[in-house]
C-alpha cells in the first residue's frame, strides 16, 4: 500500500478507526431519527388535537428547542443533566439532544402536514361515521404521511450532520476519529476530504431513500 | 428533586462577556449571511442560466456544501486551508469565509427556487417593452425573486445565526464558547446554559420579528 506517509498507507492504516467511527455516525443517527421521529409524531397530534394547554405546553417546548442551537442543547445535556441526578454518558446525553432537536421538527413537519389535508377530508370521514381514530389512521394519516415525507429526509439529513458535534463532548463518531488519524499522520486535506467523501455518501444514500420511498408512495405511479 | 442551589451571580459577573459574546455571534452571523446571500445569487443565476458549464459545477457544489457537516467544513478551512499555503486567515476570517460558503450553498437553492418560480409572463412583458435582458433581471425578476424568497430567506438566516455556535469549535470567542468556559471555570452548569439558552432565543426570535416586519412590508399582495 505504498510508503508510510502517503495518503494510501495512512488511511490502510486508519481503516479500522474510521470504518468504525462511520458505523458509529450511522448507529448515532439511526437512534435519533427513530426516537425523534415517534416523540415527534406524538408532539404533532398534541399540537393539532390537544387541548389548549397540552398545544401551548407543547409549542413552547418545540419552540425553545428549535430556537436554541444544537451544541448548546447537547452541552446542555451533558453537564447539566447529572444535576438531576441522571448520570448519563456522552453518546447517551447527545442521543437526548438530538432527538429532541429531531422531535421539535418532527412535531412541527407533522403538524404542517395534518394541517396541509383539507377539512373537507375530515368531514367525510365524519359523514360516513368514522370515529377519531378512524378519521386519523385511515383518512388523514395516509395522506399527510406522503406530505411529511420530503421535509422528514431533510430532517434525517440534518441529522446525520448534527452527530459531527458529538465530537466535541468526545464520542468517538467520524469527525472525531478523523482528526485522530490526523493528530497521527499530519494528512489534515486528504483525510478532511476523505471524511467528507463517507458523510456525502451517507447523506446521498439518505436522500435517495427518501426519493425512492416517494416514488414507492406517490398519488399516481407512472 | 434536585439537590442544586441556583446562584446566579456568576452570571451577572460575567453579564458582559455574555452580552459581547452574543454581539460578536451576531457580527459573526451578519458579515457571512451577507457575503454569502450575494455569492448565493451569483451561483443561482449561473444555475438557471441555461449553460451546461456553468450550472453543472454549481449544482455539484451545492450537493456537495449542503451534504457535508458544517463543522467538518470549519475544521478543514481552519485547518486544512495554511497545509496548501494559505496563511492569512485568522480564526475569525476563517469561520467567515467557512460560514459564508456554507451560506451560499442554501440560499443559492433558495435563490433558485425563487427565480424558477417566476411567472413567464412577467419575463414577456419585460421583453415586449423593450427591456434588455440586464434590466429584466434588475427591474422585474430580483424584486419578484426577493419577495417570493423572503419567507424562505429569514428561515435560512435563523438556522445560520444558531450556526454560529459552531465557532466555539476553533475557539472564538462567541455566546456557546463564553457560556462553556463560565460553566469550566465556575461550575455553575445551569446558570452558565441557561443563561446561554436564553440569550439566544432571545436573539433568534428578534431577528424572526424584525425579518416578518419586513416581509410585511414588502408583501406581495397588501
Amino acid at each position: 500500500m505504498g510508503d508510510k506517509g502517503t495518503f494510501l498507507y495512512e488511511i490502510w492504516v486508519a481503516r479500522g478507526s474510521l470504518l468504525s467511527g462511520a458505523a458509529l455516525t450511522m448507529q448515532l443517527s439511526l437512534a435519533v431519527i427513530a426516537i425523534g421521529s415517534f416523540i415527534g409524531c406524538f408532539g404533532g397530534l398534541g399540537l393539532v388535537y390537544g387541548p389548549a394547554p397540552l398545544r401551548l405546553a407543547i409549542r413552547s417546548v418545540v419552540e425553545v428547542l428549535r430556537g436554541v442551537p444544537v451544541l448548546v442543547l447537547i452541552l446542555f445535556c451533558y453537564y447539566g443533566l447529572a444535576l438531576f441526578s441522571i448520570d448519563v454518558t456522552a453518546p447517551a446525553a447527545g442521543v437526548i439532544a438530538l432527538s429532541g432537536f429531531c422531535a421539535a421538527h418532527m412535531s412541527e413537519t407533522f403538524r404542517g402536514a395534518v394541517a396541509s389535508i383539507p377539512v373537507g377530508q375530515t368531514e367525510a370521514a365524519k359523514a360516513i361515521g368514522m370515529r377519531f381514530w378512524q378519521r386519523l389512521t385511515y383518512v388523514i394519516l395516509p395522506q399527510a404521511a406522503r406530505r411529511m415525507l420530503p421535509p422528514w429526509v431533510n430532517t434525517g439529513v440534518e441529522i446525520v450532520k448534527g452527530t459531527t458535534l458529538l465530537s466535541i463532548i468526545g464520542v468517538v463518531e467520524l469527525l472525531l476519529s478523523t482528526q485522530q488519524a490526523i493528530a497521527r499522520n499530519y494528512l489534515i486535506i486528504q483525510f478532511y476530504l476523505a471524511a467528507a467523501l463517507i458523510y456525502i455518501i451517507i447523506n446521498f444514500s439518505v436522500s435517495q431513500l427518501g426519493a425512492w420511498l416517494e416514488r414507492r408512495f406517490a398519488y399516481f405511479r407512472y | 428533586m434536585i439537590d442544586y442551589q441556583f446562584n446566579f451571580d456568576v452570571i451577572w459577573r460575567n453579564w458582559d462577556n455574555f452580552l459581547g459574546a452574543l454581539g460578536m455571534g451576531l457580527g459573526l452571523a451578519a458579515a457571512s449571511l451577507t457575503l454569502g446571500a450575494i455569492l448565493g445569487l451569483g451561483l443561482a443565476a449561473a444555475r438557471i442560466s441555461g449553460k451546461r458549464w456553468l450550472d453543472r459545477p454549481v449544482w455539484l457544489y451545492v450537493e456537495l456544501v449542503r451534504n457535508t457537516p458544517l463543522l467538518l467544513l470549519i475544521f478543514f478551512v481552519y485547518f486544512g486551508l495554511p497545509e496548501i499555503g494559505i496563511y492569512v486567515l485568522d480564526k475569525y476570517h476563517s469561520f467567515i469565509l467557512t460560514l459564508t460558503l456554507y451560506a451560499a450553498a442554501y440560499m443559492c437553492e433558495v435563490f433558485r427556487a425563487g427565480l424558477t418560480s417566476i411567472p413567464n409572463g412577467y419575463l414577456e412583458a419585460g421583453k415586449a417593452i423593450g427591456l434588455r435582458p440586464a434590466q429584466r433581471a434588475r427591474y422585474v425578476m430580483l424584486p419578484m425573486m426577493f419577495r417570493i424568497t423572503l419567507p424562505a430567506m429569514s428561515n435560512n438566516f435563523i438556522s445560520l445565526f444558531k450556526d454560529t455556535s459552531l465557532a466555539a469549535a476553533i475557539a472564538v470567542p462567541e455566546l456557546t464558547f463564553t457560556a462553556r468556559q463560565v460553566n469550566a471555570n465556575t461550575f455553575r452548569v445551569v446558570e452558565a446554559w441557561l443563561t446561554a439558552s436564553i440569550l439566544y432565543l432571545a436573539a433568534a426570535y428578534l431577528i424572526a420579528w424584525a425579518l416578518r416586519r419586513v416581509e410585511r412590508r414588502y408583501a406581495m399582495i397588501r
